[in-house]
């Protein structure tokens, strides 16, 4: 069963939360019951595929294993060494279930949220390193913030010590009567998102377009606009789902956007679209990177470290998306951009050749709307598949 | 020069811009004063000048926004 991907699904929801409901609104701690919902979700999501159920099952032992061996690894050591290998062998089952099909026709890896949960493993291990999580947290804590079932499928991608905290806050009856309201007034966002706009702009006009379109080249055009906008809608719409959800249970996941088409550049969208993800990417790669070049002294050259550590980032982002050539032109294209406003915002500091008024901040918008829309273009395949 | 305006004028270094002294309740990331590279010349300094290690992710940015809250969180990590 996909999450939220029918009625049924909402309705059996609805079913499981009353409790969690009724507990809520009592002020008493509902975390115990809500793990047990999070096994009955997960049975009915993967119920369909014994294969993926399996597959889970194995990632998550992997992982919780990998992990309470490093935490107790790092208690009494801090080998560079084995931090890469920690590193790299919590990726590995991500690495494989990307690679697999290209060589075997079955894939026994992959799984649904494989490319999700893979963050909440690593972010784990280099938090360890980092020496902010110190005490071996509970199997029971640990296995729920893995599998929170809310967001299992695409996120939003949560932080452990973030997660941990609001498991442990007390969340009186009052507390919980506006985690209520608010997580049901997102629900229905996602309804109005995912299944009335992103659905009609499908339905009515993508599915449409070589009615609607007079020429090849207004197909892809019209296409490229739509497509950014279904993108949003839809993706939102899920997070809103998500988001909700999580709410509901007590646990106040991250958002996943923030008026996206009103960037004014193109560092300004990515802190606005996909955060949870663009975030992850900035903090564990981005920033590390720029980190351990600076202290080593290799590249002194800021501007150029800035753009290696961009270009590193948004190859990886567009790599982790999937092997095929899109995504990693993809992702190409976003490192070209960040880079060229990098040196753009240079310039600009010196010559102070861009003002900042209301009349500049509305084309920029404009300019950078566009912008993004043909990345999605790119993203969406279509240039590379002709007649499609 | 005591530890807060230590760390304000080495903002004002990162940020390349005076107006943290003059006003340090200013929001960095708000002002575009300060983004990822900037925070990370930020760290590296404070590891170096004040012998603090912060990692990064305890870096955030709603709690370590103003030179003057950034000051407050590194006097609480001395």
């Amino acid at each position: 069963m996909t999450p939220y991907g029918s009625f049924t699904f909402f309705i059996i929801l609805a079913v499981l939360l009353a409790p969690t409901i009724i507990l809520g609104l009592q002020g008493k701690r509902f975390h115990n019951y809500n793990m047990f919902v999070t096994v009955i979700a997960l049975a009915l999501i993967f119920s369909s595929s014994l294969y993926q159920a399996i597959a889970l099952c194995l990632f998550t032992i992997w992982q919780v294993v990998l992990i309470k061996s490093y935490i107790a690894y790092r208690k009494k050591a801090n080998r560079d060494h084995i931090f890469y290998l920690a590193v790299f062998l919590s990726i590995l089952p991500l690495i494989l279930s990307k690679v697999m099909p290209y060589f075997s026709t079955l894939n026994l890896i992959g799984f649904l949220g494989i490319s999700y949960l893979t963050f909440k493993g690593t972010q784990l291990i280099m938090e360890t390193r980092d020496g902010l999580i110190k005490s071996n947290p509970p199997l029971t804590r640990l296995l729920y913030f893995i599998l929170f079932f809310p967001t299992i499928s695409s996120g939003p991608i949560d932080r452990f010590r973030r997660f941990e905290k609001e498991l442990k806050l007390e969340i009186s009856a009052e507390q919980y009567k506006l985690l209520l309201y608010e997580g049901l007034n997102k629900i229905f966002l996602g309804f109005l998102y995912k299944y009335i706009i992103g659905f009609s702009i499908n339905h009515f006009f993508i599915s449409q377009l070589r009615f609607i379109a007079h020429s090849e080249f207004q197909n892809h055009l019209y296409y490229m606009y739509s497509y950014s906008l279904y993108l949003f809608f839809d993706f939102a719409g899920y997070s809103a789902f998500a988001i909700g959800v999580s709410y509901i249970m007590g646990i106040k996941s991250p958002e996943n956007f923030n008026k996206p088409f009103l960037s004014r550049n193109i560092k300004d969208f990515w802190n606005r679209w996909h955060m949870s993800l663009s975030f992850w990417f900035r903090d564990y790669v981005y920033m590390r990177f720029v980190f351990w070049m600076t202290k080593k002294k290799w590249i002194k050259n800021r501007n150029l470290l800035s753009n290696l550590g961009y270009i590193l980032l948004f190859l990886l982002m567009g790599v982790w998306h999937g092997l095929a050539l899109q995504y990693i032109i993809y992702g190409a294209y976003h490192a070209l951009l960040m880079v060229a406003y990098n040196y753009f915002e240079r310039f600009n500091k010196k010559h102070k050749w861009w003002p900042q008024n209301k009349v500049t901040h509305v084309v920029a918008i404009i300019i950078t709307f566009h912008v993004i829309c043909f990345g999605f273009y790119i993203f969406s395949g279509q240039l590379f598949h002709k007649g499609a | 020069m005591d530890f807060k305006n230590e760390v304000i004028s080495l903002l004002a270094e990162i940020c390349q811009d005076d107006v943290v002294k003059e006003n340090p309740d200013i929001d960095l990331f708000d002002a575009g004063l300060l983004d990822s590279f900037g925070t990370v010349e930020l760290l590296v300094q404070i590891e170096e000048r004040f012998d603090i290690l912060v990692p990064i992710t305890e870096f955030d940015r709603d709690v370590w926004n103003t030179p003057n809250n950034i000051a407050i969180q590194l006097a609480d990590m001395k």
